[in-house]
């Protein structure tokens, strides 16, 4: 079994080395002369105004909410549908089920306005 | 009448409280936003608790129709046996109550009530699942359900930091001993080979279960009940989530989680566990000793309210964690018969507090309770019944259930740990007839302007409810604790046939 | 035979609660409790192998409470961030003992 994996590792082996090693080289052969002009955050060349913070807007909690449990309906829903047939109509109700529950989840989160990106 | 659980629709009637529950608990949702988005309920939010409450009815009568019921042919993933019917109720009476003493909150403080209310019936269809579990699966998704609406429910006050904060410390102390409490089921399962709750009992008390894992699997599995429970090592989340909190959430936490956690502990520890008594008794007679001393003591320094029910709480879990080491028939039936009674007297006590901190989150300090016999005597007077209810006064439910365990650990034999439960439960009367004293015998600090106390129709419902339920469990606690200690016979019987030992 | 399994959970799952004791930031703390729940899906599914299909089965509930915890839990998170402009766990200290 682990015949098969040393390549693997030899490569792991070489990426890490080839990494750590042009950020040691970097840090070491570089010259450091920091003068304030150089080390104020660039801003195509204008001096900076102002805090950088912007209100944390929750729409883009909102969005990757829904689709980590919209995936996962996905994936209760692909096993199903691989044996669907073979299955019977039991499964399919149970299914339909499911996804009206979740569906009542959608609904609730249109009318709270969760959908909503602007 | 009859299920048999290789029939679906005899699975769907047994599972008939639960689906109602979750059913229903959508449609508060659906309602509480039908009219299109409000983020202030307002005189709606009365309307939506009603129509939890009734939710709440159509579950009672579900499982009051489950009664009776008897189990033929294949086993199930859920019990369909006295014990789950009989937590059933404690959990029922808890959504009640907590309900009940919310009304006025969620309108003051502007909460939303319809997810409010579908939270709170989400986490009593967890409870349930967890209480009425034949698996650990079932086991693991109801303490999920029931915990996951709960910490919303914590952090529920969006304007209040407090709430905020007592949500983060619940959430991450409980998703930690989530995954160690998982964990142990992993190990557990890998240990007898099946997640199902007779046939792991065969296992270990076959000697077939492998050693290391068993062992490792039962502590781990034991340090995630620990928690949920708030014994004492594992107690920090507890008196800060129980502050911090929204109170009717805290009134509603402190009985319905505890209440479901204590009723997967004993189908775990005592039916599939059992053979391997000899390795965990010792470790569950320790966290009951600790729990029962820590928490009574730290109790009696506390100067706010809600922080001294909380260590009560704990030192409640710690009495009844004596059940456990007992882990005999005696000692279930009297710890059913105890979450019963202290769910009513814990939530009643803090309906007391939620009506004298006027519905929202002042006045929790012990001094403000100076005067409030000379003002409010009838509340007072509750106030007073309740805290020597969770004191163990006799007369009271609380002595009685109280009594009930200590014949449990008598039967056992665990001398000790009976003796250190009449010495906690008597220096517990120190810190509850303080706040009784203060109300009595103070006289409020600016000298008499009377505390407005407002007691909306629900709130006096609850109070008298919890009242007439203490005193009766007190004076005549026959009947119930008959029901309890039938409810609890019934455990570990169905699937293969696994006898209690002692 | 499916010992090596059992060991890598375990040190994952060490790591994990090592990570969730000892770091303050608290969207990190979550992270780590993730990886608490990842490795025992990995002793499910290395168990499996031996017992039974169930393990297996177990892992789909696993993921899926895992799921909503994170829902949860990051919205709690946003709430008390909200509140306290920061998410570092030492600067919560309004309730203390």
């Amino acid at each position: 079994m682990s015949g098969a994996y040393a390549p693997l590792l030899m490569l792991f082996g070489l990426s890490v080395v080839n990494a750590i090693g042009m950020m040691v080289a970097s840090h070491v052969l570089n010259p450091r002369r920091p003068t304030p002009e150089k080390e104020m955050p660039y801003e195509s060349g204008m001096t900076p105004i102002g805090d950088t913070r912007v209100r944390f807007s929750v729409k883009f909690y909102m969005v990757a909410i829904s689709f980590i449990v919209f995936d996962l309906e996905t994936i209760y829903l692909v096993p199903w549908a691989v044996e669907m047939r073979r299955l019977g109509w039991g499964p399919f109700l149970a299914m339909v089920l499911f996804v009206a529950v979740l569906a009542v989840g959608l609904w609730y989160e249109w009318k709270k306005g969760g959908l909503e990106w602007d | 009448m009859v299920i048999d659980f290789s029939s679906n629709l005899d699975y769907v009637r047994a599972l008939l409280p639960e689906i109602i529950l979750c059913v229903w608990g959508m449609v508060v949702l659906m309602a509480g936003v039908w009219r299109g988005e409000s983020s202030e309920e307002g005189p709606r939010a009365e309307g939506l608790g009603w129509l939890a409450l009734v939710g709440v009815a159509f579950a009672a009568v579900a499982n009051g129709w489950l009664h009776g019921v008897r189990e033929v042919g294949t086993d199930g993933m859920i019990a369909v046996d006295g014990f789950r019917l009989f937590s059933n109720w404690i959990f029922l009476t808890a959504a009640l109550l907590g309900m009940l003493v919310s009304f006025a909150y969620v309108y003051r403080q502007r909460l939303q009530a319809g997810e409010y209310y579908a939270l709170m019936l989400f986490s009593v269809a967890g409870m349930m699942f967890m209480a009425g579990a034949r698996n650990l699966i079932v086991v693991f998704l109801g303490l999920e359900v029931m915990s996951i609406a709960v910490y919303a429910l914590s952090a529920f006050n969006r304007r209040d930091r407090r709430s905020a904060e007592a949500g983060l410390k619940y959430f991450i102390l409980g998703a930690f001993s989530t995954g160690f409490f998982l964990y142990g089921i992993a190990l557990t399962y890998g240990a007898t080979g099946s997640t199902h709750l007779p046939t792991i009992a065969l296992a270990v008390s076959n000697g077939t279960a492998h050693g290391a894992l068993l062992l490792f699997g039962v502590a781990l599995m034991g340090v995630g009940f620990a928690f949920k429970v708030s014994a004492v090592p594992f107690h920090m989340w507890a008196p800060d989530v129980y502050e911090g909190a929204p109170s009717p959430v805290t009134a509603f936490m402190s009985a319905g989680v505890k209440a479901a956690a204590f009723a997967a502990f004993f189908r775990v520890f005592l039916v599939s566990f059992q053979g391997a008594y000899e390795s965990w008794y010792g470790v569950m007679w320790w966290l009951s000793a600790t729990t029962m001393v820590g928490a009574n003591l730290i109790a009696l320094v506390q100067t706010n309210v809600k922080r001294m029910l909380a260590y009560s709480s704990i030192a409640h879990g710690g009495y009844l964690l004596v059940a456990i080491t007992a882990a005999n028939q005696a000692s279930a039936g009297a710890a059913l018969f105890y979450l019963l009674v202290y769910t009513v007297m814990n939530i009643s006590a803090f309906a007391v507090v939620i009506a004298v901190s006027n519905h929202g989150e002042e006045r929790l300090e012990f001094e403000d309770y100076a005067g409030l016999g000379r003002n409010q005597p009838g509340l007072a007077l509750l106030l007073t019944l309740f805290l020597l209810s969770l004191a163990g006064f006799p007369g009271t439910g609380g002595f009685m259930a109280k009594f009930q365990l200590l014949l449990g650990a008598m039967d056992a034999q665990l001398w000790v740990l009976s003796v250190i439960l009449v010495l906690s439960t008597v220096v517990s009367y120190a810190y509850y007839l303080r706040l009784a004293w203060y109300t009595w015998m103070r006289d409020p600090a600016d000298g008499g302007s009377p505390l407005p106390v407002y007691l909306p129709i629900g709130m006096r419902l609850a109070l008298v409810v919890g009242a007439a339920v203490v005193i009766w469990l007190g004076l005549f606690p026959g009947s119930v604790l008959d029901l309890a200690r039938a409810s609890a016979a019934g455990l570990g019987v169905a699937g293969p046939m696994v006898e209690i030992l002692h | 035979m499916i010992t090596p399994a059992l060991v890598l959970s375990a040190f994952l799952f060490v790591i994990g609660a090592f990570g969730v004791l000892v770091r303050r930031n608290a969207i990190i703390m979550f992270l780590c409790i993730e990886l608490m729940l990842n490795a025992v899906n990995l002793t499910f599914v290395a168990l499996s192998r031996v017992v039974g299909i169930e393990g297996q089965l177990f892992v789909f509930f696993v993921m899926t409470v895992a799921a909503a915890e994170a829902a949860v839990g990051l919205a709690i998170m946003i709430s008390i961030f909200r509140h306290y402009e920061t998410v570092n766990v030492d600067n919560f200290n309004l309730l203390k003992w």
